[in-house]
């Protein structure tokens, strides 16, 4: 394994190193860190401690201190914003789901109702959920649009635009499936409408919608079978593909723009003679 | 064509030198102990995941019951206009489970389907054939109006203007104790031929019949 680049750290924070003669204080004399409150040396060695034991500093060291391309600007930070738009909505959602209520009889508007006007605070994190949805949604294409527009899904990252397609797909069946939550008119006419645009499928469609409904009409469970799908199983699948994203994009580095032109290596230019 | 420079394996253990092999063995003890585990646990996953992949799937084939639903002497309803009847659709569920259907007396003036015991009151569905919308009866223009996206049916249901793909669906009518009766959904074509209950945009002219196939789950005309 090649030697990881060492963190960037200020020069405040780097060791300074030892007079002669001197020990740090710390009675190993390794003079690693140069930190000799007995405070410092209680965290120093928590962290050293969790280290030794599952070596996570060389992780969080290849994940976060890469080399990148020149030319680097800020529309390499769209993904970062989706993934930090989702974790927005991951949650305020769990902090709405404990007010919700997937009662197709009327408890679920109540409850929205309740989080809306009594809750404390509720009005707002229901709005941040509500409009953190379109934020997520719209910072998704402009992501996909950077890296169409860059060229960025070219070889060796055809993997990393693949997953990327497959999670603009369910932040899609996230958007379908949240829509019916608030359980007010639009939300319900909203419903009826997607479900029976997924029937128009020819030969599965009527299945698909059926499988949708839980039913061959809009019944008691197709609330809590949208909730269910909403709040357990596509944030399971967002967060597993996020990862191997994000595994991919740290393995593989990231593309340089497609403006700035590749520099030879100088030492491969010399002709031997 | 063989390789006769290839040396064929015996199938014996013993034969091939495998440590700890004896006499007729044919399957090593690890493959056996691979194979094993490997079928365990196929066997351990599916005991979880096919009953919940049988318990998520399984609505799409359980055939949903129906009950006639009483809705007022045939004297209430006339063969110039519909009157609006308040139906449920799933039962238990309140305002949710409840829908509308437009329904008059069968005017043989107008209405050239042939005449059986189920369609001598016309109920129709108020149901968009686009999407799903609620259609509304406007007497002024005779005409059925979704709000959805501009889609406009006949005084029989057939549509006239806008997206819907198919007339709108019907129920099932009879008289019984002198009352009128509104059994199960069905969707008929062009031509008020009958098919068991569709989803709303689903063609069912030429190919679209087949295309769009029948329902497990659709609630059928009880037998009696």
């Amino acid at each position: 394994m090649p030697k990881l680049p060492a963190p960037p750290l200020p020069k405040s924070l780097k060791p300074k190193p030892k007079r002669p003669g001197e020990g740090n204080g710390n009675g190993n004399g390794d003079g690693a860190v140069g930190l000799s409150h007995p405070v410092a040396e209680a965290g120093v060695s928590a962290v050293d401690w969790i280290d030794e034991r599952t070596s996570l500093s060389g992780g969080i060291r290849w994940m976060l201190f890469r080399k990148v391309p020149r030319g680097v600007n800020w529309f390499y930070t769209l993904g970062s914003a989706t993934m930090f738009a989702f974790l927005s909505q991951a949650v305020t959602g769990v902090f709405l789901a404990m007010y919700y209520r997937p009662d197709a009889t009327g408890g679920a508007y109540e409850s929205m109702r309740y989080i809306t006007d009594q809750a404390f605070l509720g009005q707002f994190v229901r709005g941040m959920h509500k409009w953190g949805s379109s934020v997520m949604v719209i910072l998704i294409f402009l992501h996909m649009a950077r890296t169409f527009f860059f060229g960025a899904y070219k070889y060796p990252r055809e993997m990393t635009w693949i997953i990327g397609v497959v999670l603009l797909i369910l932040t899609m069946a996230m958007s379908f499936t949240g829509y019916l939550l608030p359980f007010d008119q639009r939300a319900y006419w909203a419903t009826i409408v997607g479900v029976n645009i997924n029937g128009t499928g020819p030969f599965i469609g009527p299945y698909l919608s059926d499988f949708l409904r839980a039913g061959p009409e809009f019944g008691a469970t197709t609330l809590s079978r949208f909730y269910a799908i909403h709040m357990l199983l596509l944030p399971g699948l967002i967060i597993a593909l996020i990862g191997a994203h994000l595994w991919l994009i740290t393995k593989l580095g990231i593309s340089a723009p497609p403006w700035l032109k590749g520099e030879p290596d100088p030492e491969l230019e010399q002709t031997e003679v | 064509m063989a390789d006769r420079h290839k040396q064929t394996k015996s199938k014996y253990t013993l034969d091939r030198k495998v440590p700890g092999a004896f006499e007729g063995e044919t399957v090593t003890r690890r493959r056996l102990m691979g194979l094993g585990v490997n079928g365990a646990g196929i066997v351990a996953a599916s005991a979880f995941l096919l009953p919940a992949l049988g318990f998520a799937i399984g609505p799409i084939f359980s055939r949903e019951p129906f009950d006639w639903q009483p809705i007022g002497p045939p004297a209430d309803f006339t063969q110039d206009t519909y009157k609006t009847e308040t139906v449920t659709i799933v039962p238990g569920l309140g305002e949710v489970g409840k829908s509308t259907a437009y329904v008059r007396a069968r005017n043989p003036a107008i209405d050239t389907e042939p005449a059986d015991q189920y369609n001598q009151f016309i109920a129709l569905s108020s149901r968009c054939m686009h999407l799903g919308c609620p259609v509304r009866f406007t007497a002024a223009a005779a005409r059925f109006i979704c709000p959805c996206h501009g889609g406009v049916y006949n005084f029989r249901g057939i549509p006239v203007g806008g997206p819907p793909v198919r007339p709108l669906d019907r129920f099932y009518t009879r008289v019984n104790n002198g009352l009128v009766e509104l059994g199960p959904r069905y969707s008929v074509n062009s031509e008020l031929r009958r098919f068991s209950a569709r989803d709303p945009g689903q063609p069912l002219d030429g190919i679209g019949q087949y295309l769009y196939p029948a329902r497990f789950s659709t609630s059928v005309l009880p037998k009696n």
